[in-house]
């Protein structure tokens, strides 16, 4: 009887997870996302909390450890450290993430050579 | 005895949920999507209609996750942001209002996503605090200006907690703390990317199609 009643409690705690999980997606993911959204997220806030140079130590350790478990930055990631390079002034390093980003992402070519103009005179 | 009636009710209440998790609604018609092939993905900043004005930014930093995960190279959205403002565009209406073709000549993005977000906050209700995010996109091709897709989704931070213990002074408490952690813009912001996540994840009843970069591009 006990054993029962408890089997019972498992199956009841057990089917609304079921349920939580049921449509989830069951696929690995395709990026290793780091803190890029963080970062975004810090950047549009802009309210001085933390200096571009930290944003830019924050991306560069997120993307080691990314690298490390052999995982792909997503999309944009790269995009967003050239500006924080260009926005400290750090042109050159902004020239080549954004080329970084072309080159991971052919789709971007486009509006990555529409920025790199500026930096490219 | 009563318990154990109480109890298989439970069960079977949950199994019928179960049942209709997944359950598809009227079927979208997908056909302009499908002959347009997106592959690339410009968002744009989200029109604001909730009185917080820390929707736009709070909405247009969860939106990369969905999008890329599932297949679709998505445009840096910061960079994105800072060039309309270099072009002398600052809110998002307007910035929505601008031609598909002149999009496409900047951004060279194949569809633009516009994003509006409803709802975007907390509400003090006597005994609780909800913080909801509700937000409608529609996927323009920007070649054509066609409609490829539209769509809304909701989340509220009182999903999870409709059982609650401890009486009336116990909720009154939760009710406090929680006003507490909601009146920061964190919690909002968490909850935008609970919404985000269902408006823009492929494979979900009515919602986007896989994207180039997903395994499964084209199964759908």
């Amino acid at each position: 009887m006990r054993f029962f009643s408890r089997t019972r409690a498992v199956i009841v705690t057990a089917l609304p997870l079921l349920a939580l999980t049921a449509c989830a997606n069951q696929q690995p993911r395709l990026y290793g996302w780091g803190n890029y959204q963080q970062e975004v997220y810090q950047y549009f806030k802009s309210d001085a909390s933390k200096s571009p140079e930290e944003q830019i130590l924050a991306m560069q350790e997120s993307a080691q450890k990314v690298s490390a478990k052999g995982q792909k930055l997503p999309p944009g990631f790269h995009a967003h450290l050239g500006l924080l390079y260009a926005s400290t002034g750090k042109e050159d390093l902004a020239v080549a993430e954004l080329e970084n980003e072309k080159t991971l992402f052919p789709e971007s070519a486009g509006y990555m050579d529409f920025l790199l103009r500026k930096y490219k005179k | 005895m009563t318990i154990s009636i109480f109890r298989s009710s439970a069960i079977a209440l949950l199994l019928a949920l179960l049942a209709t998790g997944c359950a598809t609604q009227k079927a979208y018609d997908y056909s302009a999507f499908k002959a347009s092939k997106p592959r690339s993905i410009l968002v744009l900043p989200p029109v604001n209609s909730s009185p917080d004005v820390a929707a736009t930014y709070g909405m247009f930093a969860q939106v990369s996750y969905p999008l890329a995960e599932s297949g679709y190279y998505v445009l840096p959205v910061t960079l994105v942001d800072e060039t309309f403002k270099q072009n002398g565009l600052t809110t998002p209406a307007d910035i929505q209002n601008v031609p598909p073709a002149k999009l496409r000549e900047i951004f060279n993005a194949d569809a633009g996503l516009y994003i509006d977000v409803k709802k975007y906050g907390s509400v003090y209700q006597v005994v609780d605090s909800v913080t909801t995010v509700t937000a409608e996109a529609k996927l323009i091709d920007l070649k054509t200006g066609t409609l490829l897709w539209q769509g809304s989704a909701t989340a509220s931070s009182n999903e999870q907690n409709n059982s609650n213990s401890g009486g009336l002074v116990g909720l009154l408490v939760t009710a406090i703390v929680k006003q507490i952690v909601a009146s920061t813009t964190e919690s909002s912001y968490k909850m935008a990317g609970v919404t985000s996540n269902r408006l823009l994840t492929a494979g979900r009843p009515n919602g986007l199609l896989y994207g180039p970069h997903s395994p499964k591009y084209g199964s759908d």
